[in-house]
């Protein structure tokens, strides 16, 4: 097991399957809130969902309904379990605190370079606290 | 964070529950970005209760109702309770977003989705929010000042208020620009301090960029090359005025997420090179000539195989007067072969009836519409499998999110295709 230490932004403990991607992810325009799907056309996930997984990403672009997407997904019930993220912007800070899922970020290690979609990770917004398993051992 | 005295007076709910839980929405909000304070905001441009019938239906189906009040306090709020709501403070705006109430059947609206959008209207202006409805807010009446402290949404717009008008905003959300319309609030992060406006990379341009087209392309290009970080432009940069500097941010703000942008003697805060950089040394150097140009258009006409084109739109951003003109010149009295939309602001769609443009878009078989565009309605005339865009933004987003081609190109390029049903624009 791999221990992440940074900041809380979002309070609450989850925990599941990652889905990591390198690309900054869109939120109006470069995802289905109702199925949490990510639709941009050239995105290295697009088709993927990431309903009931821990979304690893490097941070939010594009439109200012980025909040409104994902507080959507919270409705529609295809949000992320939880959201590790290494860029702050007020699109993912306003968009993490709506969506309502424990959410990390400042980490002490990249997440991007640690943990694969696969990897069992649970994430503690409260104490700022991400464990990761590697799916196929250390 | 540091609370001033009438923050602190909110958050115990002097001023009602509905002030207490947009300024409990702020505090969460500060909290996650990391910012020490709040500064006062004069300036808020958003989409306050703005809902789709999914949104109305879905509080509805919950034990609420989807009036304007349970939408604006459960959903911008995020009060977990139903609210009065009160007199918004300052300048505000409700930005675009919905349909035209005119032609909401050509958008594929039913009837209900109008009659909600028109209720919530009437309760926005009863709340003293202005109706602007467009996302080009300088182009309809709501221009700030310079170092003005803003709350606005839509990326396009909060690219102009900090580049072109020097104004300072961050790309704020539906939520917080609520929030901030009852409380005059907003986090004192990122574009509101000084030594976040800097530049940190630079871009010749070392191929001449005078057309509205090429200012789009450029700006499409540079959004790919710095992503989230400040460019500072120098070069072959020609004919600065709102239209190119309109096109030039969109693309900017959707190929990556500019947010500022300083193209040097042109833009307020870039008087030199060195001011624009704040007197450091750019962290990297990105030509842009006639090879990056060439690209860039071919990316921006990716999808694009058929050349009988079905529809042509216009409008993203929302036009301008002087694009109305030349639409209405380019046009000239003849039919159009294909469907034609242009969209606007209500302001725009005033001035452009005035002087007859309206009615010779509308003769040639054209439609002319407010509030909205076939990103933001998700709609394109039925039957659409290939269009024709004069918008780097539009070329961006439209293919993916409603499965079209599209053709990238010039406004004449556009009005030939409606005109003649096919495309023959090139690069030139």
């Amino acid at each position: 097991m791999i221990l992440l230490r940074g900041r809380g932004i979002v309070g609450g403990c989850a925990e599941g399957e990652a889905l990591v991607t390198h690309q900054t992810i869109s939120g109006w325009g470069g995802i289905d809130p109702m199925t949490g799907t990510i639709i941009e056309t050239r995105h290295e996930l697009r088709g993927q969902s990431f309903k009931g997984k821990v979304l690893v990403f490097p941070g939010a672009k594009g439109s200012s309904g980025w909040s409104n997407a994902f507080h959507m997904t919270r409705l529609a019930k295809s949000a992320p379990l939880a959201m590790v993220f290494n860029q702050m912007t007020t699109k993912v800070a306003l968009g993490a605190v709506v969506t309502r899922v424990p959410a990390v970020t400042e980490l002490d290690q990249d997440p991007l370079a640690i943990i694969e979609s696969g990897d069992w990770v649970k994430v503690d917004g409260d104490r700022g606290i991400v464990e990761v398993t590697k799916r196929r051992g250390e | 964070m540091y609370l001033t005295d009438d923050e602190k007076a909110m958050l115990d709910g002097a001023g009602g529950r509905a002030k207490q839980k947009a300024m409990e929405l702020l505090v969460r909000y500060a909290e996650a970005l990391g910012a020490e304070r709040f500064v006062d905001t004069t300036n808020i441009a958003g989409v306050p209760g703005s809902s789709t019938l999914f949104l109305k239906k879905y509080f509805e189906e919950n034990g609420r109702d989807g009036s304007f009040e349970s939408v604006f306090s459960l959903y911008d709020l995020d009060a977990g309770e139903v609210l009065r709501v009160p007199e918004a403070m300052g300048n505000c705006c409700h930005l675009q977003g919905g349909m035209d109430l005119g032609h909401w059947a050509e958008l594929g609206m039913s009837r209900e989705a109008m009659e909600h959008q028109r209720d919530d209207e009437r309760e926005l202006a009863r709340l003293g929010v202005r109706i602007m409805k467009t996302c080009t807010p300088y182009l309809a009446g709501n221009l700030p000042v310079r170092g003005e402290h803003c709350a606005w949404m839509e990326s396009s717009a909060v690219v102009y208020c900090n580049s072109v008008i020097g104004a300072r905003t961050n790309t704020e959300g539906r939520e917080s620009t609520s929030a901030a319309m009852l409380t005059g609030k907003i986090p004192d992060w990122g574009f509101h301090r000084d030594e976040f406006r800097r530049a940190t990379h630079l871009i010749e341009v070392q191929t001449p960029v005078e057309s509205v087209m090429d200012w789009g392309m450029l700006g499409y290009f540079v959004g790919g090359a710095v992503e989230e970080s400040i460019p500072a432009i120098t070069g072959a940069i020609a004919r600065a005025d709102p239209l190119r500097h309109k096109h030039f941010g969109a693309a900017a703000a959707s190929s990556g997420g500019v947010e500022m942008y300083h193209m040097v003697s042109v833009t307020p805060e870039a008087p030199s090179l060195e001011k624009a950089l704040g007197e450091k040394r750019p962290v990297a150097t990105i030509a842009y000539g006639a090879e990056e140009r060439r690209r860039v258009y071919e990316m921006l006409n990716a999808t694009a195989r058929d050349s009988n084109v079905d529809y042509v739109m216009l409008g993203c951003p929302h036009a301008s007067i002087d694009q109305f003109r030349e639409v209405a010149r380019l046009l000239g009295g003849k039919r159009i072969k294909t469907h034609l939309w242009m969209f606007t602001s209500r302001a725009v769609k005033t001035e452009a009836d005035l002087i007859g443009a309206v009615k010779i878009i509308e003769d040639a078989g054209g439609v002319v519409m407010t509030d909205t565009c076939s990103a933001i309605a998700r709609a394109v005339p039925k039957g659409t499998k290939v269009v024709a865009l004069d918008s780097a933004k539009q070329a961006h987003y439209l293919p993916a999110m409603v499965g079209v081609e599209a053709w990238f190109g010039t406004t004449e390029d556009c009005i030939h295709a409606a005109l003649t049903g096919r495309w023959n624009g090139e690069l030139g």
